[in-house]
């Protein structure tokens, strides 16, 4: 220790280099000045740019997610013992709890970058092969429940419609004019259905029926409910209801 | 280590100059910059944490519906859910990569020896404890951080690494799922973050508390690097 020490003050009367007291604010002035760049994180409290940025911040994490996502990368599956019984599985809704859907005169209506458009019935969509999951539902406002939801992956049911396979959105339309929006890898993933069933039976009122979305790898609002016309695009001229107020519109999870 | 100057004013021509202080160059630029966007990134990251805290102040499944916090909007950033994740989802990217900035500078300049809490620092951490809270001797000041600044500087690091790894769960559980399986899955996940938040608070509250105590000249030197009249 003493020996270092004595090296350190050897160190010092050697080395130290002598600063006027001028020089030394300046040097301390240069110092601060390289700072500067801290002064752009105040245009986010410029109204006028502040939703601009957000926005644009938003849409970086939404291309990241989209690179993050795995087309193979399954959503973890549970027993039917971890299910949120049926009675206490919460559910959101934007407008009514219950569009007043005709179930008997239903149609779904395909348009778009497909070979057959037109109005596909609950048979049709039900005639595919059927799937049945307990996956994770997870609500944007934090809380999240385990149900079992069945119903043709819509993966096959594009195939039927001869969906082109170069789209890169599908958008759908639903009985209480929500409106939402999905790329197409999450579109294909194996998990996400047109879900016709939950618990073993057909689709509550509460829940969308007759037909609504589940995707697991997806966040709640992205799951619509209600459906009534799905379109398969190039380009994407209507979002989705939440994103239109401002959340994030890949929400992959 | 840093580079050390002696500040001096002239006198008459034949005098010597008088030493008018002493100033030790303390935190490189990078580490300085790092520093204060990181300071504005977790503000602004706790503040729309605790607005997305708001929509749903519980944790697990939605039943029972039990909120365990009133969280005051005036604390909270961003308006609405909507807007907390905007601000949310956007500082993050500037708060992890200061983060990155300031490890892979630290690692690439040799800078991090003076602050990284290495083993043998631990023998000395009791001794500023006991000064600190319980009126022990100062032990002498020999480098820019003393062994228990290290263990405080280094865990916060450590800390903000584990807020940046279960956000990332809370925000891509299927994604990031193996990353959840250390943290005991989605649910936990969601309670290590907001928990490492508070101890990142605690940090802040007690860096604050030494930051004044330890007056002007120790504040300046985050600022423009140079620390006047160091104690070594």
């Amino acid at each position: 220790m003493q020996h270092q020490d004595k090296e350190k003050d050897r160190d010092k009367d050697r080395d130290e280099k002598k600063l006027e007291v001028k020089q030394f604010r300046q040097v301390s002035r240069r110092e601060l000045l390289k700072l500067t760049p801290l002064l752009a994180l105040g245009a986010f409290a410029v109204p006028k740019w502040q939703d601009k940025l957000l926005k644009k911040g938003l849409g970086f994490s939404d291309w990241a997610s989209a690179l993050l996502f795995r087309s193979g990368h399954l959503s973890t599956t549970f027993a039917d013992t971890e299910l949120t019984p049926l009675a206490r599985f919460p559910f959101n809704s934007y407008d009514v709890d219950d569009p007043g859907v005709n179930l008997e005169s239903w149609t779904l209506t395909v348009s778009g970058a497909v070979q057959k458009p037109g109005n596909y019935t609950l048979a049709q969509i039900q005639a595919l092969p059927p799937y049945v999951q307990n996956t994770r539902h997870v609500c944007v406002e934090g809380w999240d429940v385990i149900g079992r939801f069945g119903g043709a992956r819509l993966s096959d049911f594009l195939r039927l419609i001869g969906a082109d396979p170069t789209a890169k959105f599908i958008t759908v339309n639903c009985a209480d004019d929500y409106y939402e929006s999905l790329d197409m890898p999450t579109a294909m993933h194996p998990q996400t259905l047109l879900c016709c069933e939950m618990y073993d039976q057909p689709l509550m009122r509460e829940h969308g029926a007759p037909l609504r979305l589940t995707i697991p790898t997806k966040i709640g609002y992205k799951q619509a409910k209600y459906l009534t016309e799905l379109k398969v695009t190039h380009v994407l001229d209507k979002v989705g209801y939440w994103e239109d107020q401002g959340y994030s519109w890949f929400y992959g999870l | 280590m840093s580079a050390a100057v002696e500040i001096i004013r002239k006198r008459g021509k034949d005098e010597e100059p008088e030493i008018v202080a002493r100033a030790v160059y303390e935190h490189p630029f990078i580490v300085r910059l790092c520093h204060w966007i990181n300071t504005v990134a977790l503000f602004v990251m706790i503040g729309s944490g605790l607005q997305i805290f708001r929509a749903f102040p519980s944790f697990g499944a939605k039943i029972p519906e039990k909120d365990l916090l009133h969280w005051p909007k005036q604390f909270a950033l961003g308006g609405w859910l909507g807007g907390g994740l905007q601000w949310h989802l956007t500082f993050m990217w500037i708060y992890m990569g200061t983060g990155l900035l300031y490890i892979g500078y630290q690692l690439f300049s040799g800078n991090y020896r003076q602050v990284l809490f290495v083993p043998r620092d631990i023998n000395g951490v009791w001794p500023m404890v006991k000064h600190y809270f319980l009126f022990g001797p100062k032990p002498p000041v020999r480098e820019a951080y003393n062994p228990l600044q290290k263990h405080a500087y280094t865990t916060v690091l450590v800390l903000g690494v584990l807020s940046v790894a279960t956000g990332l769960v809370v925000w891509k559980p299927i994604q990031f799922s193996w990353l959840g399986w250390f943290m005991g899955g989605f649910h936990y996940a969601r309670i290590w973050h907001f928990a490492i938040m508070w101890a990142i608070l605690l940090f802040v509250l007690g860096h604050l508390v030494m930051v004044i105590l330890h007056g002007w000249n120790n504040f300046v030197s985050m600022v423009t690097g140079w620390k006047k009249d160091p104690e070594y």
